[in-house]
């Protein structure tokens, strides 16, 4: 019985003598990546001849019905074929939902594509998307989430978690905060935009290659765009150039224009987005607004939340579903909240689909309560490390949606030595006193923990194959369902042979990612993707081994049970025994017609979720961290400089420390750039751009540079911390650590409550941009703010309210 | 006329089925040397940066790391170009890729042969030495031990990384190894412009070989489009689809990339690169100095002219600001002969200047000697390379605490760039003191019309101009405490 036991007596978690895994091992395609040789899904397209090159023709309208005339199109030289929804064999959808057409009649935002023109040459094709006339009948448009919230436009399912009577709660709480909290979205911003390149072969079948984190569902798509079954469609993926969750359900309708246009011309056709392109038409991560009332106890327990969060879906579904229950699902991050109301639901505007992005709602739930302890904790008088330490879960709590917390111990264990590693008391008092001698610049530390769920909300998705395959000379080709993104999944899983197999790592090949290799498998998406496509890899690996077992047992005089495999030699318990290498015994094998290769297949076990109830375990288990941010903010401009990031973070024990390191530090500092620089900016005016994309390039999206990297950044994996539930101990790491990034939030925060009086809550918008820390400088130093009028002063009353830069007034509501 | 052809990776490659708009990185992924990569078209992100051959100031050669998303590939005829597959292959790796790849300075890969080749610049730049740490505003964080400048990969964006690791690689960077062919290579002479002219795709491409030749071109064709570094026409070309008829090459006529200091005067030949000016001047233009690490990114300062940034006319160019602070002066030639004209006056609506059709800018000159006091200031989202949402130049004179003169430079906050006229009324002859610095600031937050955009708000931008006087007042009066009336 495959599955979690990972066969063959052996568990998950157990290693081997001098494991393979838990090496530091640069990234597989590294010698690749730094000549120039790593071959990308455009690259392939750039070496192969007779191409043609597919290019949209997009709305410049938010909403309007239209039609189309593409005759001129036509008169361009070399302009092949235009592409149109009459051309649509099988169903003219390119999600899962049947909510997004891919011709559609109705253009649904400002760049949407309507059609695409294919030309002999890229030049050909543009001009020619030039000179299709679109005739455009405008329709009323919601461009913003409070458009949408004010005309009522949701789309799907809303959900709640409910824990306990949050009204009843905060009807008694001592100090009762509310507010609401809102905050853009992020690009993506793969250096790699969306790429497909289709090929028909002379059988009529299709080979797609696309940058996709989701071949099965991209090869779906295909399928049903053309009408044909799935198995006439393969999607190869060799790696992407990035994705982060935005190539996990937007490459399919570019793959299915790709194939589409090879059907129809009989040539490859290449689709590659260009930055502005993927910039306006793709999805990013959702916006939020979050109407919130927070109670506390007077010495600063948690005592009750309550909070309904609205996503900024786009014009259709994509994931927007999934991506709020798993915010609902954190907006506890790290903390016990005793009493729990929290209702999301999912606009609907007339703006790109939102869609997955690291952290697929968990940095948006986190967002919510780290907000929320953020403005707190100088009301509550209370340190805000301590304020977030005090509330921690304890061994045996649950979360709102009723899942044990498992390894609870981990968070304050985790805390502590992190304050040891980034020397934080003494630290604190250094800052203190440079503030106090600094009238125009400041300081601030601060300190945030993130704990996130791992495993798939959706529980079918917790499912993994692998092929393995060993040739006559010892050689192992790996294929997996998983997708290289650049996250090292790839590393991992050559590791994680390695390792089963008991060979060198030289010895272990990854294969391209083919639906025609292992089928039906999901995307690799939530942090997941090692410790499934690992559960399925090791699966496959213990299979030939112990076949391999039953050919040298009698070799070397023992029994199968004790035959073992490491470093490419295969022998007996005891020093001094016969040996044998892995390549003799693989020839010995092939000989004695034993089956060299294996499929491999692996599920979560233990996960039950009622999405109905937000209720049950999605999670497998819980991935820990904490970071501490140092932060200069200059008074005059509200520019900032990221001084100093120490993290400690829990990866079980580590599959791969340099690969595990680069997740972390890379997390890190994307979650920087979503909370401090990466502003999405779209006219919102009544005028004829109404919808349109101001930020539609690279100079006007600014990503992190070398100038927003911490400038001291020390990074520790926490020790001992096997995790039973997971392949070699390991925890996952893709997601978590952009949620540290509050840190620096929080740091700005402390920094610019520094320039006022002491007692009073920061707003801080976000991202938090000088601007906008700017505006949060001034209001602190204009001390701003009166005072609640009937409040008392003291520490549960002292409410800094409706502040410049505050969007929404923060109300205190004194109970004694 | 000869077919031009272009070295890439020391073999010499015809340029053939190119137009007068191809760029060198379209040109070089058609070769099958697909390792550069279109991130941004743009010259933002640096996946698609090269090296090229380029003369030094001694007779030999430079490496210099260029964004081959906006040079016209025509610009290459008869130049060297290396690849991140030229400089080694996964069986030897070449020592900047080596530590790339072991370090943990890849993750996807899509954005590393682009940082390969801004590295390995900055590994061959000859004077790289540890002791040239703390050149550009003493930050010794942006600088490793090993010299290296951290602000030559200031120009390319990595997603994955977080940016530690390829930094840590840098700086860990020794020399080239005896015989390391690209090190010799700097021995030699450097290609010699080509004179080139050929059509193509509707467009044609002239290199001419002398500033008279240019000029008569440019005379003669009303549609011809002088282009020097292409920082700013590729990015056009490539995002707005720009194809102007006819392109005349002026980025290697001597003429326009003099360089000369006496007594009077500082001479800048307006088509020399940023990068180019920033070294030879060597911080003998302070203000300057403080402006060219923040104007864009290296990649983009190899191949940017002072030239390019004026003939634009943009509002918010940054050279402006700093120019007109220093009372600098542009050298307008054409076939009529020349004229000079003070950059406040050089322009005269949004993206409208002076220039008269058929004349080009030959030199920027900047009169000595200097104001004692000079700073320029940024306002940016971004420390490295971004566009200015305003900057400042200042330059003050001061006697005895008394401001004897100010010119103050604005960009960013009119359809042109402005001299703040009434702010220096308001610091003239006034002491240098907190006081007439805050009375001055409110002037000067209320000079020119800013607009709200993608960038800044109107009141963000009028507030920092403001600011920024009161900044330079106290970073004054923290660098020289006995100049200023009020301690900081």
């Amino acid at each position: 019985m495959p599955g979690a036991s990972g066969g063959a007596g052996a568990s998950l978690a157990d290693r081997p003598a001098d494991p393979v895994v838990g090496r530091v091992a640069p990234h597989e395609s590294a010698a690749l990546h730094v000549t120039g040789r790593a071959q990308y899904t455009d690259d392939l397209a750039a070496r192969t001849s007779g191409v043609l090159t597919a290019w949209p023709v997009q709305s410049t309208h938010a909403h309007a019905r239209i039609s189309l005339d593409v005759a001129p199109a036509y008169e361009v030289a070399g302009v092949v074929r235009v592409l149109t929804a009459d051309d649509v064999p099988g169903v003219n959808d390119a999600g899962v939902k049947h909510d997004e057409p891919l011709f559609p009649a109705e253009a649904m935002f400002h760049g949407h594509a309507l059609a695409w023109v294919l030309g002999e040459t890229p030049e050909a094709a543009r001009l020619g998307a030039a000179a299709v006339r679109v005739e455009a009948e405008p329709l009323p448009s919601i461009v913003t989430l409070r458009e949408a919230i004010e005309a009522g436009s949701f789309q799907g399912i809303p959900r709640t978690v409910v824990r306990g009577d949050a009204v009843e709660a905060l009807r008694t709480a001592s100090l009762v905060l509310e507010g609401v909290s809102e905050f853009g979205g992020q690009e993506h911003f793969y250096l790699e935009t969306h790429a497909s390149f289709a090929v028909r072969d002379g059988d009529g079948q299709y080979l797609v290659q696309c940058s996709t984190q989701h071949p099965s569902e991209t090869q779906e798509i295909v399928a049903h765009v053309l009408g044909i079954p799935s198995h006439e469609v393969t999607v190869q993926q060799l790696r992407m150039g990035g994705g982060f969750g935005g190539k996990e359900m937007q490459p399919h309708g570019f793959a299915a224009i790709a194939a589409l246009g090879a059907k129809l011309t009989g040539r490859p056709v290449r689709l590659r987005l260009d930055r502005t392109h993927d910039l306006t038409m793709t999805g990013k991560r959702h916006p939020f607004h979050i109407a919130w009332r927070a109670g506390f106890t007077g010495d600063g327990g948690l005592l009750a939340l309550e909070a309904t969060l609205t996503s900024d879906g786009g014009w259709s579904l994509d994931l927007s579903e999934p991506v709020m229950t798993r915010a609902l699902c954190h907006i506890d991050n790290a903390y016990w909240i005793p009493n729990v109301r929290a209702h999301g639901r999912v606009a609907k505007t007339n703006l790109p689909s939102n869609t997955a992005f690291r952290g697929f709602g968990g940095p948006q739930g986190v967002f919510l309560i780290e907000d929320v302890l953020g403005r707190a904790a100088p009301l509550l008088g209370i340190e805000p490390e301590r304020l977030r330490e005090q509330n921690f879960y304890r061994p045996g709590q649950t979360t709102p949606y009723g899942q044990l917390v498992k390894d609870a111990e981990r968070m304050p264990a985790i805390w502590s030595r992190l304050k040891e590693e980034c020397d934080h008391d003494a630290r604190r008092g250094e800052i203190d006193a440079f503030n106090r001698a600094h009238t125009q610049v400041k300081r601030g530390l601060a300190i945030t923990p993130i704990k996130f769920g791992i495993s798939f909300n959706f529980t079918a998705f917790n499912q993994a194959g692998a092929l393995v395959q060993v040739y006559k000379d010892g050689s192992v080709l790996v294929n997996h369902g998983g997708t290289e993104m650049g996250q090292g999944l790839h590393t991992k899983m050559l590791q994680v042979a390695a390792t089963a197999l008991g060979v060198e790592a030289h010895r272990v090949r990854l294969a391209p990612t083919r639906t025609d290799k292992v089928p039906n498998t999901s995307a690799t998406a939530a942090s997941s993707g090692a410790d499934l496509n690992g559960g399925a890899v090791k699966h496959a690996c213990e299979q030939i081994r112990d076949r391999l077992a039953e050919v040298a047992a009698p070799r070397l005089g023992i029994d199968p049970g004790e035959v073992r495999f490491g470093g490419g030699v295969v022998r007996g318990p005891g020093a001094g025994g016969p040996e044998l290498r892995f390549d003799e015994l693989v020839a010995i094998a092939y000989l004695e017609r034993v089956q060299l290769f294996a499929a491999g297949y692996y599920r979560t076990e233990g996960l039950e979720w009622d999405l109905d109830r937000m209720q049950g375990s999605p999670f497998k288990y819980f991935a820990y961290g904490a970071a501490a941010a140092e932060v200069e903010v200059d008074g005059f401009t509200g520019e900032y400089r990221l001084r100093r990031v120490d993290i400690v973070h829990d990866v079980g024990d580590s599959l791969s420390p340099l690969i595990d390191l680069g997740q972390i530090e890379g997390g890190y500092v994307q979650g920087v750039g979503w909370l401090t620089l990466e502003e999405l900016l779209w006219d919102t005016g009544d005028g004829p751009n109404r919808g349109r994309l101001l930020t539609q390039s690279a100079s006007t999206y600014k990503l992190p540079s070398f100038s927003e990297m911490p400038e001291v950044f020390n990074v520790h994996l926490f020790e001992n911390a096997r995790e039973d539930g997971a392949v070699y101990g390991s925890k996952a790491v893709g997601e978590p650590p952009l949620m540290l990034a509050f840190s620096a939030r929080e740091a700005l925060r402390a920094a610019v409550g520094a320039f006022g009086a002491p007692g009073r809550a920061v707003e801080l918008a976000s991202p938090a941009t000088p601007e906008a820390v700017f505006r949060a400088v001034e209001a602190a130093r204009a001390g701003a703010v009166e005072r609640v009028a009937s409040a008392p002063v003291g520490r549960e009353a002292s409410i800094a309210s409706d502040a410049p830069a505050a969007r929404e007034p923060v109300a205190a509501r004194p109970e004694g | 006329m000869e077919e031009p052809v272009l070295t890439v990776n020391a073999r010499r490659r015809p340029l053939t089925g190119v137009t007068a708009h191809t760029t060198a990185l379209d040109w070089l992924r058609s070769t099958g040397l697909t390792g550069a990569k279109e991130g941004c078209a743009e010259g933002e992100c640096g996946a698609c940066a090269v090296l090229v051959a380029t003369p030094d100031d001694e007779g030999g050669t430079t490496w210099t790391a260029v964004n081959s998303c906006l040079v016209p590939v025509a610009a290459l005829d008869g130049q060297e170009v290396v690849t991140a597959e030229g400089l080694g292959d996964p069986e030897s790796l070449h020592p900047v890729q080596r530590g790339l790849a072991e370090s943990g300075g890849s993750q996807c890969g899509y954005c590393t042969p682009g940082f390969v080749c801004s590295i390995a610049a900055e590994f061959y730049r000859a004077d790289r030495a540890p002791a040239a740490i703390a050149t550009e505003g003493g930050d010794t964080a942006e600088h490793g031990p090993n010299g290296f400048d951290l602000h030559a990969l200031g120009g390319n964006l990595c997603r994955c990384t977080g940016y530690r690791p390829i930094r840590d690689a840098a700086y860990a960077l020794g020399g080239p190894d005896e015989g390391d062919p690209l090190a010799e290579r700097r021995t030699q002479p450097a290609p010699a412009p080509v004179a080139t002219d050929f059509e193509g795709g509707g467009a044609r491409f002239v290199r001419p070989t002398t500033l008279d030749a240019a000029l008569r071109l440019l005379h003669d064709e009303p549609s011809a489009v002088a282009v020097a570094g292409s920082t700013d026409l590729g990015v056009e070309v490539n995002l707005r689809g720009r194809r102007d008829p006819l392109l005349v090459a002026i980025d290697r006529l001597d003429e326009l990339r003099g360089f000369r200091v006496d007594d009077d005067a500082v001479e800048l030949g307006a088509a020399l690169p940023l990068s180019e000016v920033e070294r030879r001047l060597d911080g003998r233009v302070p203000l300057l100095a403080q402006l060219i690490p923040q104007f864009a990114s290296r990649l983009i300062r190899n191949r940017a002219t002072l030239g390019g940034n004026l003939g634009t006319g943009s509002p918010i160019g940054d050279a402006p600001p700093a120019l007109i602070a220093l009372d600098a002066r542009l050298v307008l030639a054409s076939l009529d002969g020349e004229r000079e004209v003070g950059v406040a006056d050089y322009f005269t609506g949004y993206r409208e200047t002076v220039l008269a059709p058929g004349e080009l800018i030959r030199a920027v000159r900047i009169p000595l000697p200097l104001a004692r006091l000079t700073a320029f200031h940024k306002i940016a989202k971004r420390r490295f390379d971004d566009i200015s949402s305003v900057a400042l130049g200042f330059a003050l004179d001061l006697d005895g605490g008394v401001v004897t003169a100010a010119r103050i430079g604005l960009g960013g906050v009119a359809a042109t760039p402005l001299r703040a006229h009434a702010t220096e009324a308001a610091l003239v002859g006034e002491p240098w003191s907190l006081e007439t610095v805050r009375r001055a600031a409110a002037v000067l937050a209320g000079e020119g019309t800013p607009m709200s955009d993608h960038r800044a708000s109107s009141e963000y931008r009028s507030l920092m101009l403001g600011n920024a006087l009161v900044k330079l007042f106290h970073r004054d009066a923290e660098a020289a405490p006995d100049r200023a009336g009020v301690p900081a």
